[in-house]
């Protein structure tokens, strides 16, 4: 009992450095926020004219409905074919930037190449390659396809490290070549995550790809652009209600992929 | 520390008239440069019988095993089987020859993800371009030599079954079988049942010593067990610190031979 008492160990020491980092934290957001005029006052007014906004959206306005279709079909395609291409320069990609199974040599060009697809935001991307191959679709599929081959790249490399070696050196064991290794040792352990990833970027894509049209590269995104800018706002609700529904349409998809496979 | 030389009181006395099957000579593997973990290991392996290779943990036991099929790079030393060193192989010569030669692990070290079957059929992988192998478009002779194994092994039940699904003493059984698969002229063992429980053990020693009076071919088996080595070996080699202190018949291992492989001897009594 005495010893209980008279103890001064303590289980969780006190860290100096992350209550100070939390403390510099708080000071950089109040002085964020103070430099931005973040007031309340501005907040409430802020509220007022998106009630106004929200207000003009309903009822949403369906009468145009072949340039919505159009639009929509075209944004789709888009994802799609974005999200294939993606993952066909991701897979191998991923492989070459995969530590364990690499060397340093051929891991640094592949990192460095997913690294800089996924420096830029895809409209960012989307506007340089508008100007490179003109207007149209094309510029969008190869835009998203950038951003998923950076995306995809990194998952799927992180899910090669952190496969069993020990699958990898009994497969090796046997004299297999190294694509038969990859095959048998490297793939039946990734493949599950693989279909995870896919499917998430499919549905990013999906969403992305209403938006590079903003700049000109096809789908949706134009559309609605203009409608925004003639204050077509129930025309505008009626896109969004529209893009809503195919995001849940993708959602019920993957569900049933991931089912097919298994995952 | 014991110097190699003087304690290598029996030898196996492997058939004069036949060839060793393989040959090590001065084996030496360094992880870390200085630090040796094999320090220049001579051994030959008879064409038959089961070879135990007794020692404590951190030895090098291991390391001796995956350098014989270069898993792991030997840092020097000669590898000598079916009249090649395979030390000096390149890549491509080194897969040729991996393929006659056979490992069973601890861990089993199935593709946890694939069926039985695929587990068996990867032994070929070998003699199968990727591309064939991809699309699982195996000869039909390795097939039926899957089936007959499976059979052998007691797991014809189980050909479709995923390999995760399996009991550990299963597992094992399918790690061989993949490993027979290869018509393997030599058979490494790596601890392979250390990870089962003791009447699993004794059946997998057992199926393992079948198969190799079978088919002919030796087998080098690291184990922790000594009454297990006993009891299947043909003969012993006792490594400590590196190096090969003990080489002889199991009969003639004594105390003093565990202690010097060993060291100490509290843990005998």
């Amino acid at each position: 009992m005495a010893a209980r008492t008279g103890s001064n160990r303590v289980a969780f020491p006190p860290s100096w450095t992350a209550r100070a980092a939390w403390l510099v934290f708080g000071i950089y957001f109040v002085y964020a926020a103070s430099h931005l005029e973040l007031t309340p006052a501005r907040f409430f007014s802020g509220l007022e004219h998106g009630g106004k906004f929200v207000a003009r959206l309903f009822p949403p306005d369906f009468h145009r409905w072949e340039l919505l279709a159009k639009g929509m079909i075209e944004s789709l395609q888009i994802a799609v074919l974005a999200s294939a291409l993606g993952v066909l320069i991701a897979a191998p990609l991923a492989l070459c930037a995969a530590r364990n199974l690499m060397p340093a040599w051929a891991t640094w060009p592949a990192r460095a190449v997913m690294v800089v697809c996924r420096s830029f935001h895809p409209v960012i991307v989307a506007i340089l390659f508008v100007k490179a191959v003109g207007f149209g679709a094309l510029a969008g599929i190869l835009a998203l396809t950038v951003a998923s081959v950076g995306f995809l790249g990194k998952l799927m490399t992180e899910a090669i490290e952190e496969i069993s070696l020990k699958q990898v050196e009994a497969v090796r064991a046997t004299g297999a070549p190294f694509m038969s290794v990859v095959s048998y040792a490297v793939v039946p352990q990734v493949f599950s995550r693989f279909v995870g990833f896919v499917s998430y970027e499919t549905d990013a894509n999906l969403r992305n790809s209403t938006m590079v049209g903003i700049v000109g590269a096809g789908g949706i995104g134009g559309t609605l652009f203009s409608a925004f800018q003639r204050f077509d706002y129930d025309f505008v609700c009626a896109i969004v209600l529209t893009i809503i529904v195919l995001i849940m349409i993708g959602e019920i998809l993957t569900l049933r992929i991931k089912k097919v496979f298994g995952v | 520390m014991q110097p190699a030389a003087t304690a290598v009181p029996a030898t196996a006395a492997p058939a004069a008239s036949a060839a060793p099957a393989l040959v090590l000579r001065g084996l030496t593997k360094e992880y870390v440069t200085g630090k040796p973990v094999l320090r220049g290991i001579d051994l030959e392996f008879a064409p038959r019988g089961i070879t135990a290779v007794i020692g404590p943990s951190g030895t090098g036991k291991s390391t001796l095993i995956r350098c014989i099929n270069r898993l792991v790079e030997p840092t020097s030393g000669q590898v000598i089987f079916d009249g090649h060193d395979l030390v000096a192989l390149n890549r491509a010569e080194l897969r040729t020859a991996r393929r006659r030669i056979g490992m069973v692990f601890q861990e089993y070290n199935l593709v946890e993800r694939l069926s039985v079957m695929e587990n068996l059929l990867s032994g070929r992988l070998g003699y199968l371009s990727p591309f064939k192998a991809w699309l699982r478009r195996y000869p039909q002779r390795d097939i039926e030599r899957a089936f007959d194994l499976l059979e052998t092994v007691g797991l014809s039940a189980h050909a479709h079954s995923r390999a995760d699904s399996l009991s550990g003493g299963q597992r094992q059984r399918v790690g061989i079988a993949r490993a027979m698969m290869q018509e393997p002229r030599l058979l490494l063992a790596d601890e392979p049942t250390s990870s089962l429980d003791p009447k699993t053990s004794v059946e997998i020693m057992a199926l393992m010593q079948t198969l190799s009076g079978m088919h002919g071919f030796p087998v080098i088996i690291n184990i922790h067990n000594v009454e297990l080595a006993r009891r299947f070996a043909d003969r012993v080699v006792g490594m400590t610190g590196g190096r090969v202190v003990f080489d002889g018949s199991p009969d003639a291992i004594t105390e003093e031979h565990l202690k010097s492989i060993y060291g100490g001897e509290d843990w005998l009594e």
